[in-house]
Parts: structure tokens; C-alpha cells; sequence
């Protein structure tokens, strides 16, 4: 393994390294099930490289091909066109057991009749290794994800975290070269799901195996990615580390799936250098950001999420005013819900204290957009 | 009293309670006495110390021995165990393989044809499956002129087939691909993902497969009646000879033994059963 750890790639997909091909390159991938007028398009022509190291997750409701693309790239299902590459060696015909490539099922699979040690060892088995190099990797893996305790009790015996760390220490006794997690953490609850979060994320940065993580769960996502690939329907829609996918969603679909969002209708008068001109419909004028080469034109709506306005101060000049409909007071925060001119709802979030006995409903607020807050959506 | 009444009786139903009804009690034990107390009779007077099958002297293990001793039932036994351990042997391996071919190959079409045609000898009355095969070996037998036990054995083969194919296919049907795929995963080719972890886990079902095939051709009289050659005397032929000739409480203590071996079969396969359900 090298040692460089490349970390969060800022550039634009597609532009791997010249020197060191991507970990897995997915091209033009697509998968459908069944024929004719019943047939399904899990993935449509997909294209992803995810570098060496790599902390790749794949985001996306339920039924948008997380898994078919996952089992894809192990083997388990052959694709109906496009190629899969691992560091630049095709291998899109390679059955599963050939694949350097290992799989933390979302059941966790783990063998039934034999120990817990004998599943961490299967793999190695399997490859030939010796006796002695299977129990010292076997003990080493054990105490990586702390069962030594328990290396000789069968699998049924265990809880569902112990299952979910022998099945995390089945998959990476043999050191593969990329690590498939399908919802690892899915049926875990809440605490222990936190822990496991941490505890895979240093796991990964102890053995510099590329993740490829699978979740329907944004914030897992946000907190445990290098980056983050969207999905919705078979299709990538936006890949880019955590803040790009939250501060600079691309798509409303992006922009609504993660976090909470205002999105207004708008006209763009004016685009260019990554910043345009738009107007909403009471013709209020506001400054937004584009995609990077994105020259929108036409209707489109604009996204600015409720912790990034700002309440305008005595004086200061607003860019719209809004009347106070409710205030959702929770703790840390409270939101403002404001009606705008325009007939659209706007939120805004006060930190929680600030909003004690200060405003009540049916009073004028006036909030203020900052341009490189607020984004153009295709 | 309100067990008569019939807001209990009601309430029991809509609770779809059984134990509640009235007179369920009563019911099962009547069920009860009906199914074992032939067998009650029977095994009581294989203890008799008489030569009598309805009158009660005194307890001995006489004819347990003379049973025993009786060249007649040790071949018969010895013939009969042959023929279901090799019918058990075919009929097994065959049973696996069918099952293994209509769960875990990609659906092909007919696949429900294919099922359909294994299960389908267990709706044909015996006594046609039995002429049926009288017929072909006849006229095999006719064509070759070889003879010999081998048409009782496999005509024992092919019956049980799909009595051992039934828990098999069970065993296969609640175990996902996910395991092979698992085993794949790691590494293991085809084979190794066959042999060590699909047969291991598909074990349970063969065992039981194996056993249900074992009674089923010890048991058996109609086919074995009508395809049997000379000498080839299975225990129940034998039995079923005996009885012409007068009940005794020989027959008794043979039949004691079948059924002490059956139970014995039924407890094992209770035990790998529950194996199976973990
Ligand atoms: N073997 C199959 N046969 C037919 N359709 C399938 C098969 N596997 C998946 N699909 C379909 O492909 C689509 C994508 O499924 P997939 O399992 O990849 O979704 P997912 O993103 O993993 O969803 P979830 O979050 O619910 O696990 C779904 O519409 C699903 O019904
Ligand atoms: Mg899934």
C-alpha cells in the first residue's frame, strides 16, 4: 500500500492521476433486470473513479442501485454494458472469487457452522496461505476489531455489533484491495451505530483499503466520507466531498435529499464566472453561485439552507422581507418560518437563545442572502 | 360451571384457542388411543408367555428369541436392510442433485414442470407404480435375460427419490445465495464454495432425506410384492407370508423390533431437525 494519502479530491471526477490509475473506474455502466416491457434499469450508464484510500460513499434512497452497483463491481452480477476497472486492470468478466475485492454484506453472511475465527480465516484459506500466516493474521484481525475474546464461539452466538465487526474482520483478513461495505451499519442502533462509525472510519485509516460505502443515511454519509457519490434512479447526479455536496448541491434532488433546504423559483437575467443574476418572482434581483462551467439560463430555482441566511439588523438593507408565520423552537436552534412576497415559504435558523420572546408571528423580518451561500440548481 | 356456556366457548374461538373448546380434551386423547393402541396390543403380547395373542399369562422374552434365532426373519431382515441402504445410497444422491438443480441454477423454463414431474409418483397410487415397473423389468428381463435382486434394489432406488428430494429441496429453499456468494467473495472457486459451505449447511436436510428414504424401502410390501424375485424375501413379505400361516407372537416380536427402530429413526430425525431450524 502506498502511503500517500491523497485525501479529498477536489478536482472534477474523471481526472485521476495519470500516474496512478484510479482504484476502480466505472465506465458507461449500465444494469438492467428482466426483458422487454418489464425490464428494470438499475444503473444507467454510470461513471465513477474513486482513488486509492478512498473513503467513496454511495448515497441514495432506496431502490436507486446502491447495491446493484455494488454487486457489480464484486462480481455477483454481470453488467449489461460498460467496464469495470480495478488500478487500471479491466475486470468486468472476472468471476467474484477472482476479484481482489471483498464484500461486507448488509446480513453479514457469516458462516454459520464454523467459529468465529475459522470465517476471519476463510478467506486466506482459500488463497493457500499457510497455517501459521492464517492464525497470525487471524489474531491480528481479532484484535482489531476486539473479539479475541470470543475468536473460538460459533456466529450465532454473537450480538448483532459483535456479527457486524467479525464480518468487517472477515473481509479484511485477506487485504483487499477494496473493501464493499453495503449498509454495514443498518442494523445497528443508534449508539452503537455511532461508535462502529468511528471505529470504521479509523479502520480505514489504519489500513489504507479503499472504502466503497454504501448508506441511505445522509449524515452518516457527510460525517464519514472522503466523498460522496448521489444517486437517484441508476444515475450518478453529483459526486464531491461533504461540503460540495452540501454547500454546492448541483441538483435540487441533491439539494432537498441532504440536510434542509429553501428552494425559490427564479429567472436568471445574468450569468457568468460562476455567478448569476436571478429573479425572483416578486422581481426581487439575487446573486447566486453556478456549477463550475454551468451557464444556466431560463427558469431555474436557487437553494440557500436556513442556517446560512441571515436575520438583516436595524438599518442593515435586506434583500427580502418576509412576515413571521411560526417559530419551531428546538433546543440549539429555532426557525423562523417567513411568508415571502412571493407567495413562498422561507426558513431561516436563529441560534436557539436568540429567539427567546423576540419575535412574534405576524411581524415584518427582513433576511439577507450571501451570493456564495446561495446556489443555482439545474 | 360456565365451561358450557357460550360466551367461554366464543371467546376461546375468537381467540382461535383450541385448548378452550369444550370437549377438546376428550378428542385428542380419543385421536390418541386410536393411533397407538394397535400398537399397544401388539407390543403387549410380543411379552406374552404364550402362544396365544389375545390371552395375557405371563411376561417372558421367548419369543424375542426364537424370533431371533429364526433363520426365515434373519434373512429377510438382512435383505431388507440391503435393499434400503442401497436404495438409500441411489436415492439420496440422485434426490440432492435434483434439488440442487431446481433451486440453485438460474430459473430455466419448465422449472415447475420439473418439480411437478420429481413429486408426482407420491400421487400415484403404489399398487400402479408398482405394476408399471413389473412391467418394464419384464420386459428388460425379456430383452437382456439377466435377473437377479438388482431390479428390487433399484425399483427401491427410484421410489424413495422423491421422498429424500422433499426435505432437500426444503433444506435448500431457506438458505439464500447469499452464503455461496459470501464464500465467493473470499476467494473460494465454485467447488470449494460447494463443498464446504453449501454441502455443510445442506446437510440437516440431506440426513433427513436419507432417513425418510430408509423407512420408506424398509416399509415397503406392494412394490416389493410384485417385483421381487425368488428368494428375495424383505421383512414385511416375510411378515405378510407369516401371517397366512396364523398370527403368532413371533410376528409380534418382529414387528416390536421394526417399530423400536423406527421410533428410534423418528427421535434422530427430531434432533437434526431442530439442528436445522438454527
Ligand atoms: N435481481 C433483481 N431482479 C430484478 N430487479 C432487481 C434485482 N435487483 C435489484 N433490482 C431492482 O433494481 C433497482 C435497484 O435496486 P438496488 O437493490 O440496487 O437498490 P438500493 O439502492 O440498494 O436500495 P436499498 O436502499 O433499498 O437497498 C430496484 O428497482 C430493484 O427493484
Ligand atoms: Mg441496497
Amino acid at each position: 500500500m502506498t502511503n500517500t494519502h491523497t485525501g479529498t479530491v477536489l478536482a472534477d471526477q474523471g481526472s485521476a492521476d495519470a500516474h496512478r490509475p484510479a482504484a476502480v473506474s466505472v465506465q458507461k455502466l449500465s444494469k438492467r433486470f428482466g426483458a422487454g416491457p418489464f425490464a428494470i434499469t438499475a444503473l444507467d450508464a454510470v461513471e465513477i473513479d474513486i482513488d486509492q484510500n478512498e473513503f467513496f460513499t454511495l448515497l441514495g434512497p432506496s431502490g436507486c442501485g446502491k447495491t446493484t452497483l455494488l454487486r457489480l463491481i464484486a462480481g455477483f452480477e454481470l453488467p449489461s454494458s460498460g467496464t469495470i476497472a480495478l488500478q487500471g486492470e479491466d475486470i468486468t468478466a472476472l468471476p467474484p472469487h477472482r476479484r481482489p475485492v471483498n464484500t461486507v454484506f448488509q446480513s453479514y453472511a457469516l458462516f454459520p457452522h464454523m467459529t468465529v475465527a475459522e470465517n476471519i480465516g476463510f478467506g486466506l484459506r482459500m488463497l493457500g496461505k499457510s497455517k501459521a500466516e492464517i492464525g497470525t493474521v487471524t489474531e491480528r484481525m481479532l484484535a482489531l476489531v476486539q473479539l479475541e475474546a470470543l475468536a473460538g464461539r460459533r456466529t450465532d452466538q454473537l450480538s448483532g455489533g459483535q456479527q457486524q465487526r467479525v464480518a468487517l474482520a472477515r473481509a479484511l483478513a485477506p487485504a483487499p484491495r477494496v473493501l464493499l461495505l453495503d449498509e454495514p451499519l443498518a442494523a445497528l442502533d443508534l449508539k452503537l451505530r455511532k461508535s462502529m462509525q468511528l471505529e470504521l472510519k479509523s479502520l480505514q485509516a489504519e489500513t489504507g483499503i479503499t472504502f466503497i460505502f454504501v448508506t441511505h443515511d445522509q449524515e452518516e454519509a457527510l460525517t464519514m466520507s472522503d466523498r460522496i457519490a448521489v444517486m437517484k434512479a441508476g444515475r450518478i447526479l453529483q459526486v464531491g466531498n461533504p461540503r460540495q455536496i452540501y454547500d454546492r448541491p448541483e441538483h435540487r434532488f441533491v439539494a432537498d435529499f441532504i440536510g434542509d433546504i429553501n428552494i425559490l423559483e427564479a429567472t436568471v437575467l445574468e450569468a457568468r464566472d460562476g455567478v448569476a443574476t436571478v429573479r425572483l418572482k416578486d422581481g426581487t434581483k439575487v446573486s447566486a453561485g453556478t456549477a463550475a462551467g454551468a451557464a444556466p439560463t431560463g427558469e431555474v430555482a436557487i437553494a440557500i439552507r436556513p442556517e446560512n441566511l441571515r436575520l438583516a439588523g436595524e438599518g442593515e438593507s435586506a434583500t427580502i422581507t418576509g412576515t413571521l408565520e411560526n417559530l419551531v423552537y428546538f433546543g440549539a436552534a429555532s426557525n423562523l418560518h417567513l411568508r415571502l412576497p412571493t407567495g413562498e415559504d422561507l426558513v431561516v435558523r436563529v441560534p436557539g437563545t436568540f429567539a427567546e420572546g423576540r419575535y412574534t408571528p405576524g411581524a415584518s423580518l427582513g433576511v439577507s442572502f450571501q451570493p456564495e451561500l446561495t446556489r443555482v440548481l439545474a | 360451571m360456565t365451561e358450557g356456556s357460550p360466551a367461554p366457548v366464543l371467546r376461546a374461538f375468537r381467540r382461535r384457542d383450541l385448548r378452550a373448546m369444550p370437549g377438546f380434551k376428550a378428542m385428542a386423547w380419543l385421536c390418541i388411543i386410536a393411533l397407538y393402541m394397535p400398537l399397544a396390543v401388539l407390543i403387549i403380547f410380543s411379552f406374552n408367555d404364550n402362544r396365544s395373542v389375545v390371552r395375557w399369562t405371563e411376561f417372558s422374552l421367548d419369543w424375542y428369541a426364537k424370533a431371533l434365532a429364526n433363520d426365515g426373519i434373519r434373512n429377510a431382515a438382512l435383505v431388507s436392510v440391503k435393499i434400503a441402504l442401497f436404495a438409500t445410497v441411489i436415492s439420496t444422491v440422485v434426490a440432492t442433485m435434483a434439488a440442487l438443480a431446481t433451486t440453485r441454477t438460474r430459473g430455466f423454463r419448465g422449472q415447475g414442470l420439473v418439480y411437478g414431474i420429481i413429486n408426482q409418483p407420491l400421487m400415484i397410487p403404489e399398487i400402479v407404480t408398482a405394476i408399471a415397473t413389473l412391467s418394464l423389468f419384464a420386459l428388460i428381463k425379456r430383452l437382456t435375460g439377466v435377473t437377479g435382486v438388482g431390479y428390487l434394489m433399484m425399483a427401491h432406488a427410484a421410489f424413495c427419490i422423491p421422498f429424500a428430494y422433499m426435505p432437500i429441496r426444503a433444506r435448500l429453499e431457506t438458505m439464500t445465495l447469499t452464503m455461496e456468494q459470501a464464500a465467493a467473495d473470499l476467494y473460494a472457486t465454485p467447488l470449494k464454495a460447494f463443498a464446504l459451505i453449501t454441502l455443510p449447511l445442506l446437510g440437516p436436510g440431506i440426513v433427513s432425506g436419507a432417513m425418510l428414504a430408509f423407512v420408506v424401502s424398509l416399509d415397503d410390501v406392494i412394490i416389493t410384492l410384485l417385483v421381487a424375485g425368488p428368494g428375495e424375501t424383505t421383512l414385511p413379505i416375510y411378515i405378510l407370508g407369516a401371517i397366512r400361516r396364523g398370527i403368532t407372537p413371533e410376528i409380534n416380536a418382529v414387528s416390536t423390533i421394526l417399530v423400536a427402530v423406527s421410533v428410534l429413526l423418528v427421535v434422530l430425525l427430531f434432533f437434526v431437525q431442530r439442528r436445522m431450524q438454527r
